[in-house]
């Protein structure tokens, strides 16, 4: 059987630009089940993030929102905007190794 | 029509549609007329599609998607009586921008025999100005960029400085109808009323936040625009569409779209804080915010966005369906890279350092690259040689050298040469400048309007 990921857990994971310098991320789970597993510090945090997307884990800000059921994620541009190396000017695809990060069983 | 700056009970913002020139339903604008609309703001600017239309200062909307929603626009604010107001026009804010819009409003007045005054509020930003006010230790960084240095400002071929509501209100007190404003806050354009007839600072930013991109609150993004009607205790915010809903959930979750952090947000005259804001539905499709604080800032400041030229490109696009070469597609983008330095080395004399290039394999890995979590070979892959070189002669001679390769190259172990799959005729297209934003600094104002330029115009005389 495959294995369960974030995304078969959520609403909706999704990526875009915070202003040309940041990218931000959400999780918008789809209960508080499915909450509790995205925002457990041992699942997601900054240095799990830092790792996923090649970052500073200094630089990761991670925001538990339990009323919302959403775990945000934010930090500075890897790429910057609309540079050669820029492959995605709006940053609306860098959801998917979150979505796709599989969760414990 | 005059704008009445009495103090109000409530006052009510129309927002059409998340950025002028997207279009919506036309009974939409009715609708919000009919509840009660004090103004009509809407965007018209990002910087979120690239730093191309700041650096060019050109729009990313064509005229006539801009022109079909202003005729709308401008027709409800003048039976109405009630301003209509525009931010960041021209995509990027520029003075171009603000003048390219307000040409077309002209055009529309004219046509439908209006007479409405236009304020054209600019904010583009002179360089020897700016260069005072780094000097004078009033420009400062915003992460994740360093300090700012003077040969930055030179560098920039347009700077704008994103206003606040202040201009804005500047503008409506002259006597203005109609605001064309250059780049502002995406808030400040629906913020500028309710603050001019005193409703409270903090439910007028956070609904203000929440408008900004339309239907983007609402349960259905694609539906058109929003209503938000601020009081003295906090807001309350519907879909101008009546089959669509704003429910708590989609309003508090608008706080968290293109923005950093999702509690606390900066505007040029304070912060706009979230924190112990409670969302309660009012009925099926209506929600009550209340709760929501604003902090007035020692310093007001405003932001600056600038753009540079970072080199010239040009852009080659063919494709492979052979399985034997996408069985090892790396080792053959890898042989490319190769060939193609040698072959620039051989040709033009220029060494690996004296331009630069991006091989993207759209199908394998392009998106996302490295940071890609699935592996396995792809069935057909486009292959994107993006050249860029200090000027467009020297980037198109490069991708004309990567022309054979990108027709011919074999992987290594292949004894023939394979003919790969050119998408067009001629295989290169020239993209021109490209630009880099080289700026994430705030300076510190003297005034919350000293930075900008008002021009107010007479309401033209039709005969």
């Amino acid at each position: 059987m495959a294995e369960t990921t974030l995304a078969d857990l959520a609403h909706e994971i999704r990526s875009k630009n915070a202003g040309p310098f940041w990218v931000t991320l959400e999780l918008f789970m789809r209960d508080e089940d499915g909450y509790r597993i995205a925002a457990d510090p041992d699942l997601l945090n900054e240095r799990t993030i830092a790792e996923l997307y090649h970052v500073e884990e200094s630089a990761v800000a991670l925001y538990r929102i339990p009323s919302l059921n959403v775990v945000k994620i934010s930090f500075p541009r890897p790429v910057t905007q609309g540079s050669l190396k820029d492959r995605d000017i709006h940053a609306g695809q860098h959801h998917v190794p979150l979505a796709l990060l599989p969760v414990p069983n | 029509m005059t704008m009445d700056d009495a103090p109000a009970e409530r006052v009510g913002i129309l927002v059409p549609a998340g950025m002028l020139g997207a279009g919506f339903a036309e009974e939409t604008v009715e609708r919000g007329l009919t509840l009660g609309a004090d103004v009509i703001a809407v965007d018209g600017g990002s910087t979120d599609s690239g730093p191309h239309y700041l650096g060019a200062s050109v729009p990313k909307t064509t005229a006539a998607a801009v022109a079909r929603d202003l005729r709308i626009l401008l027709k409800a604010a003048a039976r109405a009586c009630i301003p209509l107001i525009v931010g960041s026009c021209g995509t990027s804010g520029t003075d171009s921008g603000v003048d390219w819009v307000a040409d077309i409003v002209a055009g529309i007045q004219a046509e439908e025999h209006l007479t409405l005054n236009v304020a054209r509020v600019y904010s583009e930003q002179d360089t020897s100005l700016l260069k005072q006010h780094l000097d004078g230790g009033r420009v400062h960084a915003l992460p994740p960029l360093g300090e700012l240095d003077a040969e930055t400002l030179e560098s920039c071929t347009h700077i704008v400085a994103m206003m606040g509501h202040e201009p804005i209100v500047a503008a409506l007190a002259a006597g203005a109808q109609v605001v064309l404003a250059g780049r502002a806050t995406d808030t400040a354009v629906a913020a500028a009323v309710p603050l001019m007839k005193g409703m409270p600072a903090g439910p007028t930013w956070h609904a203000s936040k929440v408008v900004e991109c339309g239907g983007q609150c609402t349960t259905n993004p694609r539906s058109g625009g929003v209503f938000a009607t601020i009081d003295a205790g906090g807001f309350t915010i519907e879909p101008l569409d009546p089959a669509v809903a704003c429910t708590p959930r989609s309003v508090a979750a608008h706080m968290l779209y293109e923005t950093a952090n999702p509690f606390q947000m900066r505007e040029p005259a304070g912060t706009l804080d979230v924190h112990e804001a409670t969302y309660r539905a009012v009925d099926e499709r209506t929600v009550r915010v209340e709760g929501s604080r604003f902090h007035l800032a020692d310093q007001h400041t405003v932001k600056l966005e600038g753009a540079r030229i970072t080199g010239y490109e040009t852009m080659s696009f063919s494709a492979i369906r052979d399985p034997h070469i996408l069985a090892d597609i790396e080792a053959w983008a890898a042989l490319l890279r190769t060939v193609l330095e040698q072959r620039v080395e051989q040709t033009l004399g220029l060494r690996a350092d004296a331009y630069a290039f991006d091989v993207r394999l759209y199908g394998y890995n392009a998106v996302l690259e490295e940071l890609d979590p699935a592996a396995g070979p792809p069935r057909e892959v486009g292959v994107m040689l993006l050249v860029n070189a200090p000027d467009q002669a020297t980037a198109t001679a490069i991708a004309k050298i990567a022309n054979p390769l990108m027709l011919h190259l074999p992987t290594a172990d292949m004894e023939y040469l394979p003919s790969l799959a050119f998408a067009t005729s001629p295989a290169e297209t020239e993209r021109g400048p490209a630009y880099a934003f080289v700026l994430n600094h705030v300076v510190d104002t003297h005034t919350p309007t000293d930075m900008f330029r008002l021009a107010l115009q007479e309401a033209p005389h039709h005969g």
